[in-house]
């Protein structure tokens, strides 16, 4: 549904923030279900809306490694706080998802797939680091030889209003990333919030056939040149404010060549190994499956369900894990985010959102992680040497 | 599928509370279900009715505590096909190996009048310290659905699905905001095992660790990451002094912050 046009110049237009709503009743007289950050259990998450008064309106929120606090700020904006503990994967890519049922009769058993009916969603608010986890998500479900259905009717299915980022977290590194924070791509429309005590509204350009039509529909007008300035104004600010970086350059084959690097001892004695890393990432896609029987055995289900490269059965293969340790299982998760993932998939498989850095509950920062492999040396250990020798003497 | 020869179940109690072996009878709705699969042969909180063994399936609630129970597990294992321990107290010897921190000798002066007529061990032990166990399921009290998930698997001969990993990835599946993260609550969640849908986090509170060590854990850093959101080491000590204290990694980091 979404497609960029990447010729033309985008046409920007200015809706007035008293219009707002205007924007959320015209999807919803599409017959698409809103969903947009919310305010619960002191963060801000992803949840149906229905008016722009469930919006987090006057919120912002103040993240660092390990720690998130939500604040009511002076200024009402609509999209003051940045990416929360959720992401929109859980509307595309389920946490638990029924693939299939067996019934068992007369001595044999029918297979019934799940049909997977996608619902009509609008997703407001996305940022321009998830767009690009989304784009990576759509490569991983859709891109190859195999495409994941339910993944795929349900983006048919998905309108995005995109937000360009007035404010960087200070866990926010998507400068680094190039993934941020304007929207380049992969919307339908495009909004930036423009406020000041005079004046509060919204610079809106759309980026599909289908944004057109919304856009259209609203009371807008053409935007002024002031009003345009103002606009790339508040996105360079926010990518001028962004504190944390990582440098990428050369970095895939520099990991390659520290498997062995005394940093993995380090990181893995803070590492809990819990999975909440992999699991509030946009881009984690791992998953398992589980089957389960009825009490008599006449049903049986098969569930999938998100995984986690931190958890044993992960890596279990016949007698055992592979990865038994912290150390191996975190050299896993970066590794992949940062070098496999650009074999497998020819990107990154990090936007630079920050989730990881926030809700890791014990703070473990990836670009520190990085930074401390590309700054100290890759001598190697007695154990490389040692493997070293062995494989030169067979 | 009706079965012509219906498994015996039986249901031991050794020293325990009885909530795991009632959580059996608050399956409301599978009962009858279990009920039709399989006969319950002896289950004393439920039914005076008595099925001479041997049995297919026993679940066993309790820990050792006495040197008489010590000789009836023998019994029990003796009598079972596939034996099962529920709940922390069966699986690491539960609240009351609390008592095995202390001289036992002197709590029981310190609780009853006449200590002379007590005859207990000096510690208590999970039923693993004394037979072979098949499955351990953990929890205080033990996830009801957990419980149904062991005996239909026990019946289809399939594996049961009970994940060894943190409660986190429960509470990241239903996008519980994390409690140590959004208000600096201590959460014992990364280093316990998933088991109850991170129930405590989902009313924003920290878990108790009910369900005992995850794999793998790393309480020691978890530690590291409390005493930053200023707790102490006697709230630390605490906190993994509870219902799995003998639990291994528990133990070891409770001693870790003694004295
Ligand atoms: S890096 Fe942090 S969030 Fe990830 S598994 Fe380790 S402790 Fe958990
Ligand atoms: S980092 Fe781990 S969980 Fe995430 S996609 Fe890679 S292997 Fe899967
Ligand atoms: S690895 Fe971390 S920063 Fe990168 S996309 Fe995932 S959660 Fe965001
Ligand atoms: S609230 Fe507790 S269980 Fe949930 S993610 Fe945080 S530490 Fe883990």
């Amino acid at each position: 549904m979404t497609q960029s046009k990447k010729n033309k110049p985008p046409k920007l237009y200015v809706l007035e923030r008293r219009d707002f709503q205007e924007l959320l009743t015209a999807l919803s007289a599409d017959g698409y279900q809103l969903i947009g950050p919310t305010l619960r259990e002191g963060a801000v998450t992803y949840a149906e809306i229905t008016a722009v008064e469930d919006l987090p309106i006057g919120y912002t929120d103040d993240q660092e490694k390990g720690t998130y606090r939500l604040h009511q700020a002076r200024e009402p904006r609509l999209f003051g706080c940045g990416p929360g503990p959720h992401s929109w994967k859980k509307y595309l890519f389920p946490a638990r998802m029924r693939l299939w049922q067996a019934q068992r009769s007369n001595g044999g058993f029918t297979v019934q797939a799940d049909a997977h009916t996608p619902d009509k969603l609008a997703l407001i608010g996305v940022r321009a680091c998830e767009l690009q986890a989304i784009a990576i998500q759509d490569r991983v479900f859709t891109g190859g030889a195999y495409v994941d259905p339910a993944y795929q009717a349900q983006r048919e299915n998905t309108f995005i209003v995109a937000v360009n980022c007035g404010r960087a977290n200070k866990t926010c590194f998507c400068t680094s990333m190039h993934t941020g924070p304007k929207a380049v791509s992969g919307y339908d429309l495009a909004l930036t919030e423009v406020y000041t005590p005079e004046q509060h509204y919204f610079l809106i350009e759309s980026g599909s056939p289908s944004g057109d039509e919304v856009l259209h529909a609203l009371p807008t007008r053409p935007a002024a040149v002031d009003e345009v300035e103002a606009g790339e104004a508040i996105i360079a600010a926010t990518s001028a404010q962004m504190e944390r970086s990582l440098e990428t350059k050369g970095l895939k084959d520099l990991l390659y060549a520290s498997y062995d690097h005394q940093r993995w001892d380090a990181v893995a004695a803070r590492c809990l190994a819990c999975g909440n890393c992999t699991m509030v990432c946009p881009t984690c896609f791992c998953t398992t499956v589980e089957d389960v029987t009825d009490l008599s055995g006449d049903t049986a289900e098969r569930w999938r369900k998100w995984d986690s490269c931190f958890t044993m059965e992960f890596s279990y293969i016949v007698g055992g894990s592979i990865r038994s340790t912290a150390k191996a299982r975190y050299r896993q998760w970066l590794t992949h985010k940062l070098a496999t993932w650009v074999d497998q998939f020819g990107t990154m498989g990090c936007v630079g959102c920050g989730r990881c850095i926030t809700w890791c509950p014990v703070g473990i920062d990836i670009t520190e992680e990085v930074r401390e492999i590309q700054t100290t040396s890759v001598a190697p250990t007695a154990a490389v040497t040692e493997r070293k020798r062995k494989r030169e003497n067979t | 599928m009706q079965r012509k020869n219906k498994p015996k179940l039986a249901v031991w109690k050794f020293a325990s509370c009885d909530g795991c072996q009632l959580s059996l009878l608050d399956c409301e709705d599978e009962l009858l279900a279990v009920a039709g699969a399989i006969d319950i042969a002896y289950f004393p909180e439920a039914t005076r009715a008595v099925m001479k063994g041997p049995y297919d399936l026993s679940l066993v609630e309790g820990s050792i505590t006495t040197q008489h129970d010590a000789e009836r597990i023998h019994q029990v294992r003796r009598n079972s096909k596939l034996l099962v321990t529920i709940g922390s107290c069966a699986t690491v010897g539960g609240i009351q190996a609390l008592r095995n921190f202390k001289d036992v000798k002197n709590l029981t002066a310190l609780v009853y009048a006449n200590p002379k007529y007590i005859e207990t061990l000096s510690k208590s032990t999970p039923i693993a310290d004394h037979v072979f166990v098949d499955f351990e399921l953990r929890g205080c009290p033990i996830n009801k659905a957990q419980l149904v998930e062991i005996i239909s698997a026990y019946l289809n001969g399939r594996k049961p699905n009970v994940p060894k990993y943190s409660v986190c990835m429960e509470c990241k599946r239903r996008g519980t905001p994390c409690v140590m993260v959004t208000q600096g609550t201590p959460c014992m969640g990364p280093v316990t095992q998933a088991g109850c849908g991170a129930l405590c986090p989902a009313y924003q509170r920290g878990c108790y660790g009910c369900f005992g060590p995850a794999e793998t854990p790393n309480p020691r850093a978890l530690s590291e990451q409390w005493k930053a959101l200023g707790k102490t080491p006697q709230e630390i000590l605490r906190a993994y002094r509870s219902f799995n204290a003998y639990a291994d990694a528990f133990r070891k980091e409770g001693d870790a912050h003694e004295g």
